[in-house]
């Protein structure tokens, strides 16, 4: 059981603003923090950690880390933590970044094995592709057998493949270690696919918590479908205009009638409705 | 040709390696730290010790060696407790070399250590104490290893400096024989008189030997650099 309430303020990009967030989770609960970026995800995942410091009470099973008098050093916490940028130590081999954090040899076979990094163990992590080296920031992370397993948008530099293998491998480490994972994502479908819990932040404050099911879905009615995207174009075709619109990394044509045209301007962001009529496998 | 050589002291030469081995030896262990704390420090009293490590560079070498002169000297309270208390005399022997090197070439050992310091990511940092390593495991393990080129920048251009130095040894140290006269203090000696043969092989040792420890400084960065990139 971890209890988090905390507050910090912080000097985000939009100006002053103040992190609070109380939060009960359960031991082994796989939960994604998601919103906007400056909303304190990235900063609370640190508190948690003890990389930053912050007002209020951080207790973790009966072990107090933060409140006011004690402030236990991210040394001490039980805690994994996987960074954005990997961060790993570029002076060492694969292996000796997993026996750097504790002299286990066993631990880090199994865990370089597992994550099919084991005929990369002696290679310097600077000669490795970005799944590779988040696969052994993730190992890393594992060696201290932590309680706690901390993420930060680890597959955001990912392409798609690489991004659904990881996912698989995360929520096996997940279940393997026994470990209670707080990942910081932006992923409708990553979240979907690993987190049994999401907590959405908003400009410091919780916003939403729950299933990522009902979380994730409630904005949208049942038979309707809406995505944003930007309108890069618009072509005239034989009885109508067809809009051209970015949708992450694919592009969709949309037929737009003349009076909804008008109001049209390339370049900026759109929201485009649609009734599902059916769906193809 | 032989003559030429056979002619010559090669004193003057040992001493000034001897001074930078010595001086660079101790600035290593003294600015280590200093670096280290320069760079991670968010305190506002930050630029005040930067000023103060950076002095030496624009101080003009008889300024900073007449108030190390003054400071060492019997006259002053540190020069007197040093003689009182362990009967060390500070000025016009190598001792006193030590020291006035030791301040005159602090910044040329901090700076690239603090720059190769604050060049770490970070997250590579913090990545370590997450591990549970301490800030000393932290220094030895991880930060040093990855900032080689610093390192050697900072060990062999303080090495140079200090045996390049003339003003401030010559204010503090004099010029004793095998004491204190120095590979620079003997050339401009040789130019005074007018014994240009010596002061041209003295000085084109020197040349030399310069060039050829720069060189190897900047081929150790390029092949680092094309290994692991740029820092």
């Amino acid at each position: 059981m971890i209890n988090i309430d905390i507050n910090k303020t912080l000097n985000g990009s939009q100006g002053k603003m103040n992190l609070r967030a109380a939060l009960d989770i359960k031991e082994h609960e796989f939960i994604a923090l998601a919103g906007e970026s400056g909303s304190g995800k990235t900063t609370l995942l640190r508190i948690l950690a003890g990389l930053e410091d912050a007002n209020g009470t951080l207790k973790v099973s009966d072990k107090i880390y933060l409140d006011d008098k004690i402030n236990v050093a991210p040394q001490k916490r039980e805690i994994g933590f996987v960074f954005q940028d990997y961060a790993l130590f570029e002076n060492m081999s694969v292996e000796e970044n997993l026996l750097f954090v504790e002299r286990d040899k066993q631990l880090s076979s199994y865990l370089l094995n597992l994550c099919e990094l084991y005929s990369l163990k002696d290679r310097f992590t600077n000669t490795l592709s970005g799944g590779q080296k988040q696969r052994v920031a993730l190992c890393r992370a594992l060696m201290k057998k932590p309680k706690i397993l901390l993420m930060d948008e680890p597959l955001s530099a990912l392409d798609p493949v690489m991004r659904a293998k990881l996912q698989n491998e995360i929520l096996m480490l997940h279940k393997e270690f026994k470990t209670t994972t707080i990942m910081v994502s932006h992923d409708p479908s990553e979240i979907y696919h690993l987190a049994s819990r999401v907590v959405i932040l908003d400009h410091g404050m919780i916003k939403d918590d729950g299933i990522p099911k009902e979380v994730l879905l409630k904005a949208n009615t049942p038979n309707e479908f809406s995505f944003e995207g930007q309108l890069l174009d618009i072509i005239k075709g034989d009885i109508e205009y067809i809009a051209i619109v970015a949708m992450g990394q694919k592009l969709v044509e949309v037929v737009v009638e003349l009076d909804d045209m008008k109001n049209l301007k390339i370049g900026s962001s759109i929201k485009v409705h649609m009734k599902a009529v059916g769906v193809e496998k | 040709m032989m003559d030429i050589f056979s002619g010559l002291e090669f004193n003057p030469f040992l001493l000034s390696f001897k001074l930078a081995f010595i001086t660079t030896s101790i600035l290593f262990v003294l600015s280590l730290p200093l670096a280290w704390y320069l760079s991670q420090t968010t305190s506002k009293f930050k630029p005040f010790f930067e000023a103060l490590t950076a002095l030496p560079i624009v101080l003009p070498p008889s300024v900073l060696g007449f108030y190390i002169l003054w400071a060492l000297s019997y006259n002053s309270p540190l020069g007197h407790f040093f003689e009182e208390y362990f009967d060390i005399k500070l000025v016009f022997n190598f001792t006193g070399l030590v020291v006035a090197s030791c301040f005159y070439s602090l910044p040329f050992m901090v700076q690239p250590l603090q720059s190769g310091f604050e060049g770490l990511s970070k997250n590579m940092l913090e990545a370590s104490y997450v591990s549970g390593k301490g800030k000393f495991e932290t220094l030895l393990r991880v930060a040093m290893p990855n900032i080689k080129p610093s390192l050697l920048t900072a060990l062999i251009v303080t090495f140079a400096h200090t045996v390049g130095e003339f003003g401030v040894v010559l204010m503090v140290g004099g010029s004793i024989p095998e004491e204190t006269k120095v590979a620079s203090v003997a050339i401009y000696e040789m130019v005074e008189m007018m014994d240009y043969t010596s002061a041209h092989i003295y000085s084109a040792i020197m040349l030399l030997i310069s060039f050829l420890v720069l060189l190897a400084v900047y081929i150790f960065n390029h092949k680092h650099n094309k290994k692991f990139g740029a820092i």
